[in-house]
């Protein structure tokens, strides 16, 4: 049984200190009586410290939940603020690419209006200089030369 | 008649109240940090609990018990080099403060400001030892511990444990002004 497993074995005092542990004591005393006395003295005063602020800071006992509620939350609030940045983060992305996207399109929409138009006015202008240069150049034969003209027309037919 | 359960929980009960205050004072020494100490004794308490079957009583309950705040003392000391956002505030003392502490005793003024100021020199020596020698040192001369417990709750050998001690030791005749 597990109950059995060693801890009547250790024997522990109302001090909290077993038999072994006591014999220990006796044992760090020993090794400790042979330091320098300034060091002994240092290292006595420092546990001497230690003790009592350990015994002041144990006897301000908090509940237990307290701790763990208040890292639970802290944790929970972490994680809460994580999230919202990535998703900050990702939407903020997603709606960018989104806006130059539709810039982009309305941009080659404008583009591709502009060289239409541009187009068609150039067809225009031809057209218009075709037709002046048609109503310029192109003339009736003057009566005068009428005969002349029939001759050649008729050398063209022999 | 008590079940086998309930003499367990006894057990474990009476273990809790006799170490508790011991495994506390070792982690407030190793971390100057009165928030955390409690938080790692309550985890240290909660897995040995966890473990009670395993433990086999090869070495003392204080010596299993060490050796669990051991570990998980570098377990946070790993998870929080590794997720520095989880703790932006560092909640640990100043040596000045942790100086502060002394008996009542029986001593005059001057004895009073000597003895803080030693403490003060200590604790800085502590704070520039290495993470296994400040344990070493911690385990012998606040907890008093021999060095084969030492050897059993760190893992070391009891080779090692001297030599960590040795330099430990000459660090702080250092900081007192002393030779090395």
């Amino acid at each position: 049984m597990k109950q059995d497993l060693g801890f009547g074995k250790t024997g522990i005092s109302t001090r909290g200190r077993t038999g072994s542990e006591a014999q220990a004591e006796g044992v760090a005393r020993l090794e400790t009586d042979e330091l320098e006395p300034e060091l002994r003295e240092a290292l006595r005063n420092f546990r001497l410290s230690v003790e009592s602020w350990s015994d002041a800071a144990y006897s301000r006992s908090r509940p237990v939940m307290e701790v763990h509620g208040r890292r639970i939350w802290r944790l929970a609030a972490g994680w809460a603020l994580g999230c919202a940045l990535v998703a900050g983060a990702v939407s903020g992305g997603v709606h960018e690419r989104h806006v130059r996207q539709e810039q982009a399109r309305i941009a080659a929409a404008a583009q591709l209006e502009k060289h239409r138009l541009a187009a068609e006015e150039q067809a225009r202008e031809e057209e218009e200089l075709l037709a002046r240069v048609d109503s310029e150049v192109s003339r009736e034969v003057p009566s005068a030369m009428e005969p002349l003209a029939q001759l050649m027309t008729g050398d063209e037919s022999q | 008649m008590a079940t086998a359960d309930q003499i367990a929980a006894e057990e474990f009960s009476r273990i809790v109240q006799s170490h508790r205050p011991q495994i506390f004072r070792f982690l407030l020494a190793s971390t100057r940090d009165v928030d955390l100490a409690e938080t790692l004794t309550q985890d240290c308490f909660l897995k040995a609990h966890r473990n009670w079957g395993s433990f086999r009583g090869e070495s003392s309950a204080m010596t299993w018990l060490m050796r669990i705040a051991i570990n998980l003392q570098k377990d946070h000391w790993r998870n929080r080099r590794m997720q520095f956002w989880r703790h932006t505030r560092n909640n640990a003392v100043d040596l000045d403060e942790a100086s502060d502490w002394l008996p009542s005793g029986e001593r005059s003024a001057e004895q009073g400001l000597l003895a803080k100021e030693q403490v003060g020199r200590v604790w800085k020596a502590v704070e520039k030892l290495s993470e296994r020698q400040r344990t070493v040192f911690l385990l012998r001369y606040v907890e008093e511990r021999d060095l084969g417990e030492i050897a059993a709750s760190t893992g070391l050998s009891e080779g090692t444990v001297k030599a960590h001690l040795s330099r430990a030791l000459a660090k702080v005749r250092i900081e007192l002004g002393g030779k090395q």
